[in-house]
């Protein structure tokens, strides 16, 4: 299958100019998507989506184009307005496409052929036995929004003149749901999920319990009073953040004087605790997968080794500018140019399971959620602060659960504050993993 | 874009398992856009989506199914795959007729597209060189540009075929200031249902200048208070605050699915008396307007909470037709590739009788929130948050010092319960993205000052 959008690659790249570097990023999509409501579907999507991004650099300048399709016209089109775009931009030496770095493309097990096998009746049975096992977690369990499976295949190819011809496909799917819990005149929601590669990977049940745990061990949640307090963040809780912190390593940010730690390379910039990978090339990340953007085989960084920071994330264009060699680490769908991010972040994990490090902090707050993360954080200038949701530790076990209040403190000091990593490492459906993590001194608002 | 014969043999194939309701929506949309970042025209960007969307609804299931190929073939699998989704009773050959609505699009003086690219990168040029004699302490400015033309048509089974051309034009300035404690942001853009003619209402000149103003008073600021505080919403830039404190909560998906706090509350008092809330799809050139709604149904202007009463919701297609009422142009997309939902459009807080002047002397200690950035609530539990961008102390009914970023918390209906002061200076606020269920739409707020007397700060000071 792949092949043939190589060969879409190929016909594009053989109509570049003397002078002229060309990339082409073609990706082709197939979705299921349903949902289930009281037993019944609510919507039952399908469909097939494809298109296909054009870079061009001549004369160190740089234009961009894409299109939704893969119609002939619309190719010759697409390269045709990129053509035009770069002779706008503005000279930059550091401008190029990236290059053949002889690192050999690891072979990962990202593709399922007994996906394409599966039966939408069967797909449609796991959203409703998902509902069902959502009510009978518990009594107070009174309404299921959603209900849902989805499911994915899709493939792209990058081709250039610079001679990367990369190719990958992957399938993916998951279980997801979200709950309403009442307790009296008391409202809370819990959402949960499975994620795998194809259906037998699912586990509805657990998917069921997480949901139906997190809305009713807020019910009769109040309001704390303000102050400074100990927090153990919840697995999902430390992905979120660590996304953010992954945004503060990039080559890109660092170049434009938008990184907080853009002087710190090779200094203590965390606790020493704390040790942040960035590998696309693990399996179990569900964003894995062989190359990057650009089409350079994925690879493991370790961006910050026992608190020291030892590197950054790059690009081709922002490792040459850098003088330094791309991480693999360009990001992008066919709908736009590689910018710089973390592909697949973690902690490495330590020896303690949540109650453990409960014991150990003793009296504190459990944050089982955040919100408002992508307006309440800064990442240039550090400055967080988020709503938040959770449980009051006292003498080192869980006790009354607590809403409507602020966690504030800065990205800079969070990571100098954290005291523990857990050892309950977990891949989420997102470009990190989670893990419960210990940090001091962080500020708690409410009434 | 289509032929009606060919709308009519899609629907025709989309309804042959016995459908109760068939729509097919085609959306052609251009895009261009040009970045300037780090002293330098990065790149110009174009793009090209261009689709169908079908969908068939039996009971209370939809099946639904896109394509970018719109040959007749590509359409009628699509509408066969829809309707294979969704199984009703009867089946068998129906025919719809059809008949075109007049619809009247946002007037677009200046095309963008007819607009030389040299042109619209000068702009982001003059952009960066303002921003960057504001002295030595901006470190770095980023401004973008990009516009918009969607082309939309949407047909159903009820016989409507009415189409839309909906142009959109946005200038965002970022700006980086340096000082003694760090790096701190300031930030501008503004966004109209408009052509290039955005640019003779305002001028890039003064976005810079401001974006660059607000960094450099940032670099002044000094942690937020955290904890209760009576909070002064400044005019214009707080208009999320009610998009999310009661927008969300009164979609009607929300509300007959019981995960809305304002579920079963229409005819009572939910707010204060100083409040009236409306939705407005109509308004001229604002960022949310547009002429029909994507599943057809005129933009209109809605009220939702009239001096403090909860009057209606907001409504698309599939949930009015559940309730047997009328459509309120509330369905909306985020590309044919996307079912449609209940989507707010321009949602204002109207002005009140109080001199802003009035509300901030009136309020011993408390915090002027001057820009919000973008929150998030849970429509269930009413809880929300968003982000303070610009913000001030007031101490003894002065606005004083700067205030270093954060989120503020409330509980949607509380926080309306809590409004003691509105102002009489209503403006809109800048072009927003509202998500909802992995889908962005293009929404506008506003309101004019006004004062909550109580809302939590998430700062770090005591």
């Amino acid at each position: 299958m792949s092949e043939e959008l190589l060969q879409i690659g190929d016909r594009i790249v053989a109509l570049a100019r003397p002078g002229e570097q060309v990339e082409v990023v073609v990706g082709r999509s197939t979705s299921t998507e349903v949902r289930v409501y009281e037993g019944q579907v609510e919507q039952l999507a399908s469909a097939t989506s494809a298109g296909i991004g054009v870079r061009v650099i001549s004369d160190h300048r740089q234009g961009f184009a894409y299109a939704g399709s893969l119609d002939q016209d619309v190719l010759a089109e697409t390269l045709a307005e990129a053509r035009d775009n770069a002779t706008f931009a503005t000279p930059d030496e550091w401008l190029g496409l990236a290059e053949p770095d002889g690192l050999a493309v690891p072979d990962l097990d990202l593709y399922r052929e007994s996906l394409a096998k599966v039966s939408t009746e069967a797909k449609i049975d796991l959203a409703v036995e998902l509902e069902r096992a959502v009510r009978a977690q518990d009594g107070r369990i009174t309404g299921v929004e959603a209900a849902d499976y989805a499911d994915g295949v899709s493939e792209g190819a990058v081709v250039s003149t610079t001679g990367i011809r990369a190719a990958g496909r992957e399938t993916s799917c998951y279980v997801s749901t979200y709950c309403v819990a009442q307790d009296g005149d008391d409202t809370q929601t819990g959402f949960g999920f499975s994620v795998g590669r194809s259906p037998e990977d699912l586990d509805v049940t657990v998917a069921a319990a997480d949901a139906s745990r997190r809305a009713t061990r807020l019910l009769g949640a109040s309001q704390p009073a303000s102050g400074r307090v100990t927090v153990v963040l919840d697995p999902y809780v430390t992905a979120q953040l660590l996304g953010i912190i992954g945004s503060t390593l990039s080559g890109e940010a660092v170049l434009k004087g938008r990184s907080l730690f853009a002087d710190r390379l090779g200094e203590e910039v965390a606790s020493s605790v704390l040790t942040l990978v960035d590998d696309a090339t693990n399996p179990l990340a569900y964003s894995s997968s062989e190359t990057d953007g650009e089409g350079l085989a994925s690879r493991r960084n370790v961006l910050i080794g026992a608190g020291r920071l030892q590197k950054f994330v790059h690009n081709a264009y922002t490792a040459r500018r850098s003088g330094t060699v791309s991480t693999a680490n360009a990001v992008r769908g066919f709908s736009s140019t590689p910018a710089v991010g973390c592909r697949a972040l973690s902690l490495v994990p330590g020896s303690q399971l949540q109650p453990e490090l409960l014991a150990e902090v003793g009296d504190g707050v459990l944050i089982s959620s955040v919100s408002g993360l992508h307006s309440g954080v800064n990442p240039v200038s550090g400055d967080f602060s988020t709503g938040a949701e959770g449980l009051r530790i006292t003498g080192g076990e869980l006790a009354e659960p607590l809403r409507e209040f602020t966690i504030a403190s800065s990205l800079q000091r969070m990571l100098a504050e954290v005291t523990a990593v857990g050892a309950d490492l977990e891949w989420l459906p997102m470009r990190s993993a989670g893990v419960s993590l210990v940090v001091r001194g962080i500020t708690v608002s409410g009434s | 874009m289509i032929t009606e014969a060919v709308v009519s043999r899609v629907l025709g194939t989309a309804l042959q398992t016995g459908g109760d309701f068939a729509e097919v929506f085609v959306e052609d949309k251009r895009s261009s856009s040009a970045r300037f970042d780090d002293g330098k025209i990065e790149e110009l960007g174009s793009g090209r989506d261009r689709g169908a969307g079908i969908r068939v609804v039996v009971g209370d299931t939809t099946g639904f199914a896109h394509t970018a190929d719109l040959s007749e073939p590509g359409l009628l699998a699509a509408a066969e795959a829809a309707a294979a989704a969704a199984r009703g009773g009867g089946g068998g050959t129906k025919t719809v007729a059809l008949t075109t609505q007049p619809v009247t699009s946002q007037p677009v003086l200046t095309r963008p597209e007819d607009v030389a690219k040299a042109t619209k990168v000068e702009l982001l040029q003059r952009a960066n060189d303002v921003a960057r004699s504001h002295g030595d302490a901006i470190k770095q400015v980023s401004a973008s540009y990009g516009d918009s033309r969607r082309r939309i048509l949407v047909a159903n089974s009820d016989g409507l075929v009415a189409s839309d051309d909906q142009t959109r034009t946005l200038f965002v300035v970022g700006v980086v200031a340096t000082g003694d404690a760090g790096m701190q942001t300031g930030r501008r853009s503004i966004g109209h249902t408009m052509g290039f003619e955005l640019f003779d209402r305002y001028q890039v000149e003064d976005l810079a200048r401001e974006a660059a103003e607000q960094a450099l008073t940032k670099l002044q600021a000094r942690p937020a208070p955290s904890g209760a505080l009576p909070v002064v919403i400044g005019k214009g830039g707080g208009g999320v605050l009610f998009h999310e404190a009661c927008g969300h909560g009164l979609e009607a998906d929300h509300i007959q699915k019981k995960v809305s706090v304002f579920a079963d509350r229409v005819g009572q008092l939910v707010a204060s008396p100083l409040v009236t809330i409306i939705d407005d799809g109509t308004m001229g050139n604002e960022w949310g307007t547009f002429a029909i709604d994507d599943e057809g149904t005129p933009a209109q202007r809605n009220v939702l909470i009239q001096d403090g009463v909860l009057t209606d919701y907001m409504w698309d297609q599939l949930r009015a037709r559940k309730e047997g009422r009328p459509l309120s142009g509330n369905g909306r997309r985020q590309s044919y590739k996307h079912l449609p939902m209940v989507r707010m459009t321009n949602t204002i807080l109207t002005n009140g009788d109080t001199d802003p002047g009035d509300i901030v002397a009136d309020t011993p200690h408390g915090v002027y929130v001057a820009h919000l950035g973008g929150g998030q609530v849970n429509t269930a539990t009413g809880d929300f948050v968003f982000g303070m961008t610009e913000a001030y102390l007031i101490e003894d009914g002065k606005i004083t010092e700067p205030l270093r970023e954060g989120n503020l918390i409330g509980n949607g209906p509380k926080v309306l319960e809590l409004i003691d002061a509105v102002g009489n200076d209503f403006e809109m606020g800048p072009p927003g993205t509202c998500g909802k269920d992995g889908q962005g739409v293009p929404v506008g707020d506003g309101v004019p000052t006004l004062r909550v007397s109580s809302l939590t700060v998430g700062g770090t000071a005591a």
